[in-house]
């Protein structure tokens, strides 16, 4: 089995967005850090580092976590999906982001990435949601803009059009 | 907020985990989803010389039903077990409890035997291991042994695990014919620790409650009935403290409260 050390960085190969990468990562690095320093994908923001405010939420191998509570070395050799993976082409938002656009779900931006990560997939689990689960779902995101009023019609209108697509 | 240095090793089995643990002792630390441990390495209120990574070890997966328990292996993850479709039916109190284990987000990563291991005094799935009178299983080179959750929960986040042992499973016991089951929980918003969560087991001749949130760790009180006399005693007894959160006060009113409500919805569910 191998040791790695503590003062040497480390080969760390993900799958992201569709793409494989690799990174070097000392073993105390966090996935957040590794995904924006290492790989440059700032999308994914970095909030309170302890799990509690949703900002860096990714998908890993398909659901939804917090990248700050999950070291880069733990991740090696997963499947990842960042904020980057959701826009089907350059220039063109996925429905949910379009919905966010329309319906001002953002104001700062800052908690926006790890909402979408989360409703992305909720949406999978959940296609027609109502007000109340959305709410209870969104409890593992703080937003200090919006008031989650935006928020909640985006998501029941990407839900609806995801239903009628 | 940056974890302090530390190696890295990732067992493939259960004999090289057994082996890290015996070398390193003390100075290690079993991360398997990590939902409690990262927090605390980038706290530093952990800092440990070795993280033993346990989620790659064949032999801790899965959900088995071993006798008249259901077994879930230290790599079952809190969401694996929420959608394990006999859970229900062989278990209605984890059924209801494990929604309230963090966020679906935490619940992805997040294990079953990390919540256990780490005895939280608020958190729910110690909660229900002491209320269903379950058992922690814990291996070493030396060997396996079997320790009751009543005895395994020794205090505030600490446990009767040994430096040298790994959790292998936990195990919690079936439900059974004329047994009724409720749990309940306050907190501030959902998926947040509780302020005080409840866990009823009603049976044909009196009930079992237990209470999270309040004390060190849970405390299990049986009752002949659900009297508000008995309740109010009980609240009184518990070493209940003031946090940021709320009084002591506050909390024994919501056990009082909340606990009546659980005693009588277990005993509604009584089938």
């Amino acid at each position: 089995m191998p040791r790695l050390s503590a003062d040497a960085r480390h080969t760390i190969r993900i799958d992201v967005n569709g793409r494989s990468l690799e990174g070097e990562a000392e073993p105390r690095m966090l996935l957040t850090d590794f995904l924006r320093q290492k790989l440059g994908l700032t999308g994914t923001h970095v909030g309170c580092e302890h799990g509690v405010c949703g900002a860096c939420t990714v998908q890993i191998d398909g659901a939804p976590a917090r990248a700050c509570l999950t070291l880069a070395v733990q991740a090696d050799g997963a499947s990842i999906r960042t904020v980057e993976g959701l826009a089907p082409e350059p220039g063109r938002l996925s429905v949910l982001q379009e919905a966010f656009r329309r319906h001002h779900a953002l104001q700062c931006g800052f908690c926006t990435p790890g909402i979408l990560m989360s409703l992305d997939w909720y949406l999978t689990q959940t296609p027609d949601p109502d007000e109340a689960q959305l709410r209870e779902f969104l409890s593992g995101h703080i937003c200090r803009c919006t008031g989650y009023v935006p928020i909640v019609a985006a998501a029941l209108d990407a839900a609806k059009r995801l239903r009628d697509a | 907020m940056k974890p302090a240095p530390f190696d890295y090793l990732r067992a493939a089995t259960l004999a090289e985990a057994h082996d890290v643990l015996a070398a390193e002792g003390s100075d290690a630390a079993v991360i398997a989803g990590g939902q409690t441990l990262v927090p605390l390495l980038s706290m530093r209120m952990a800092r440990p010389k070795v993280v033993l990574d346990i989620m790659h070890v064949e032999e801790l997966g899965g959900i088995r039903l071993v006798g008249d328990a259901v077994r879930a292996g230290a790599s079952v993850r809190q969401a694996e077990l929420l959608a394990w479709r006999d859970l229900a039916a062989r278990q209605p109190l984890l059924a209801q409890a494990l929604p309230w284990v963090g966020h679906a987000q935490t619940r992805a990563r997040g294990t079953v035997c990390g919540s256990i291991a780490l005895a939280d005094p608020s958190a729910e799935l110690p909660l229900c291991l002491l209320a269903l009178g379950g058992e922690v299983i814990l291996s070493s080179k030396a060997g396996r042994r079997t320790v009751t959750a009543d005895d395994f929960f020794t205090g505030l986040m600490s446990t009767a695990r040994n430096d040298n042992e790994l959790i292998e499973a936990v195990s919690f016991p079936c439900a059974r014919a004329g047994e009724g089951f409720a749990f309940r929980e306050f907190a501030r918003r959902h998926g947040d620790f509780a302020i005080v969560a409840c866990a009823a087991v009603a049976r044909d001749k009196g009930v079992t409650l237990a209470i999270g949130g309040v004390a060190d760790r849970p405390v299990v009180r049986d009752f002949d009935g659900a009297s508000d006399d008995a309740l109010h005693a009980f609240a009184s007894e518990l070493d209940a403290r003031d946090d940021l959160h709320a009084t002591a006060g506050y909390r024994r009113m919501l056990v009082c409260k909340l606990g009546a409500q659980t005693i009588a919805e277990a005993q509604q569910c009584r089938g």
